[in-house]
């Protein structure tokens, strides 16, 4: 009995700590949801295809469509689950200091989350102040993410990377375990495959 | 019961107690390692570093409030290192945590980071010291190979010359 209580105790130890999302700039403002099943989607879209077009409002107040980069820049689509839980406010902070990567390539950053815009805007406000655009594919309700494959069961995103050529062609395609964040040099070595 | 358990394996590193026996990698860089007074390469624990003093900053790449306090380090770095008192008496390392060393290198280079910046890619060091929240940092006194934590805290330092009179008196240096 008692060690199945030290068992139980270690358990809960272990899940409901959540060694994302540290910063003190989100105090204790993160949701942590627990661990989830790392993958909850199919892929249906792979590397070599075009990759289907959207048009989303962003949190800066412009619209913005893939197709508008087309033949300028290669674009790097960030999709992150939610806003204020653990890995996501530890990803898009990281890109936030590496503009110089993506413009050494060419590239724009595009961050995508199912949440609406007055969430994105106060989420994205910890952050400081962001370089790339971040996009609300609210609604209709993760439509943009489920052109890419990547809706989960719960209306979620994926934590999933796509990277597009300027030819609006699919290069690298990551759908991450979305309880942990992708390593930057790997994304990093995609984008330099571009060129 | 259960707090009192998950309590016992968070708690950071206390004032008056001593610091964890943590394993540290070496950085590549020879600068790194003149300045920490170590040669070759594997690990190094922090009592082998060639100081009275040690200033250990918790951070991430991603952490937005580390990216801000960076500048605030650096002139930190640069107040010790033109005192001739305390250059060779105190220094600084930064850990990353859940940073692999591509990441560590993007900050040190982004911010001009003069001291080294270890990873924890694994959080392996992070749950050793308590999984506490960034920035944090923990001053080390070393003394005859024992150590004995002097600052704990979690947050920015604030008033920098403020900052190290306080080590300096908790340290007993002169």
């Amino acid at each position: 009995m008692k060690a199945k209580t030290i068992l139980i105790v270690l358990i809960i130890c272990f899940f409901t700590s959540s060694a994302y999302a540290l910063s003190e700039a989100y105090k204790n403002n993160i949701y942590n949801p627990g661990e989830l099943k790392p993958v909850d989607s199919v892929l249906k879209v792979k590397e070599g295809d075009a990759a289907p077009d959207f048009t989303l409002k962003s949190v800066s107040g412009k619209t913005i469509s893939l197709n508008g980069y087309r033949g300028k820049k290669n674009v790097v689509i960030s999709f992150v689950p939610a806003a204020w839980t653990p890995v996501c406010s530890d990803q898009w902070p990281g890109y936030n200091i590496v503009k110089d990567i993506f413009d050494s390539h060419g590239a724009v950053l595009l961050g995508i989350t199912v949440d609406n815009i007055p969430t994105l805007f106060s989420w994205t406000n910890q952050m400081g102040k962001l370089w790339f655009e971040v996009l609300s594919d609210f609604w209709p309700h993760g439509a943009v993410a489920e052109k890419f494959s990547v809706l989960r069961s719960d209306g979620v995103a994926e934590r999933a990377l796509f990277v597009i050529d300027k030819k609006g062609i699919i290069r690298y395609i990551d759908v991450h375990n979305i309880n942990q964040r992708p390593p930057l040099e790997t994304l990093v070595r995609a984008m330099e495959k571009l060129n | 019961m259960m707090t009192a358990i998950c309590f016992a394996e968070i708690n950071p590193p206390q004032v008056g107690g001593v610091f964890p026996e943590i394993e540290l990698l070496k950085s590549s860089n020879p600068v790194d390692l003149k300045y920490l007074g170590l040669s070759g390469s594997g690990i190094f624990k922090i009592q082998q570093v060639k100081a009275d003093v040690v200033i250990i900053e918790i951070f991430s790449m991603y952490c937005p409030y580390c990216q801000a306090e960076a500048p605030a380090i650096n002139e930190l770095y640069g107040l010790i290192e033109n005192n001739p008192v305390l250059k060779n008496k105190i220094k600084i390392i930064g850990i990353g945590i859940n940073n692999s060393l591509f990441e560590t290198d993007i900050f040190k280079n982004k911010y001009k980071v003069a001291f080294p910046l270890i990873p924890d890619g694994d959080f392996k060091l992070h749950k050793i010291i308590g999984e506490v929240r960034t920035p944090y940092f923990i001053v080390v006194k070393l003394k005859g190979g024992k150590t004995e934590v002097i600052y704990s805290k979690l947050g920015a330092l604030g008033d920098n010359k403020a900052f190290l009179e306080k080590i300096i008196k908790s340290a007993g240096l002169k």
